[in-house]
């Protein structure tokens, strides 16, 4: 039952992002153009609500189903590995057009290339293990 | 039920997105895609060679599954939900696509020239591919984080460090499309 839950959350979230074009290629390129607001309105609204949604649960100490409270942990203290890591990051989505969302929704509409792109993401997350310890964060 | 074939606006899918991040953090989980590359890894046997791999990676199995749903969404969404898959981007972007070659422009969903079957026997569509992903993979969990992890919910949580990572995601996907497009295309 809980597995069906999660495979629901996704298929919704896959259709949202893939009928709004968020999972498009041309998308991500127009909004590195700034030529519209499409992408910037999705990303816009979506944390406007999320930082609401976010204040509600931390002031009403909102609990989660299994009754244990909601704590987001803080992500570690740094500049260098958020600003490399994410430059890093924004070459490969403008080039591969996908995130690591959008890369398996494109999967599952069929298109093959994108599991050279997959693939490569899995290589690059690996390579990233196996240098962690050598690179400034 | 005509909407539905329709591309959806920003103010329908938006809200739609935040809703999906809610709905986790009330099932007790985070919403963060690129933590499944970690998991994919670990699962293949990565721990053998980087203590970064070494977790249970099973219980990430939800985080799994709500990636398999992504999949089967893009498969409805696509194949039995949308009308016409071209995008139709503003002119502006299109016209400078058109320029730098892109012939499938507004008539498709992802361009022909790097994503159809065919661009797999074209080894510089190919290798942009591989080169597009691997950055992607690599930065994700160097910055700690990709669009859904930083983007949404690290800036939902008022988090100073996904600030810079996004700031980082715009100047490497700014520097793409103006300076290293010209060159590769």
């Amino acid at each position: 039952m809980k597995s069906i839950f999660y495979v629901i959350v996704g298929l919704f979230f896959g259709f949202v992002l893939y009928k709004s074009e968020a999972a498009s290629w041309f998308r991500i390129y127009e909004m590195f153009q700034f030529d519209s607001f499409h992408m910037y309105g999705i990303f816009g609204s979506t944390v406007v609500l999320g930082v609401i949604g976010i204040q509600w649960i931390k002031r009403k100490e909102v609990k989660a189903v299994d009754g244990n409270p909601i704590r987001i942990a803080p992500k570690d203290k740094g500049i260098v590995r958020y600003l490399v890591g994410g430059t890093l990051f924004g070459l490969g989505w403008a080039l591969a057009g996908a995130c690591p969302g959008p890369m398996f929704i494109l999967a599952g509409a069929g298109y093959i290339p994108i599991l050279v792109v997959i693939a490569s993401a899995i290589a690059g997350t690996y390579v990233y293990g196996l240098l962690r310890n050598k690179l400034p964060h | 039920m005509n909407w539905i074939f329709e591309p959806w606006p920003w103010y329908v899918s938006g809200p739609l997105i935040a809703l999906v991040m809610m709905t986790l953090l009330l099932a007790g989980k985070r919403f963060g895609m690129s933590s499944n590359l970690r998991t994919m890894c670990s699962a293949l046997g990565a721990g053998k060679q980087a203590e970064f791999f070494r977790f249970d990676w099973k219980s990430q199995r939800w985080n799994l599954l709500v990636i398999l749903g992504t999949a089967i969404g893009g498969f409805l969404a696509s194949e039995f939900l949308t009308n016409d898959q071209g995008v139709q981007i503003a002119a502006a972007s299109q016209e400078k696509l058109k320029t730098l070659g892109f012939a499938s422009t507004g008539s498709a969903y992802l361009p022909d020239e790097l994503f159809s079957t065919e661009a797999l026997t074209n080894p510089q569509a190919l290798l942009f591919l591989v080169l597009g992903g691997f950055l992607v993979g690599f930065g994700t969990r160097y910055a700690g984080g990709c669009t859904s992890g930083h983007a949404i919910s690290g800036l939902s949580n008022l988090q100073w460090p996904s600030l810079i990572a996004v700031i980082g995601f715009f100047a490497g996907g700014l520097l793409m499309v103006h300076f290293i497009f010209p060159i590769l295309f």
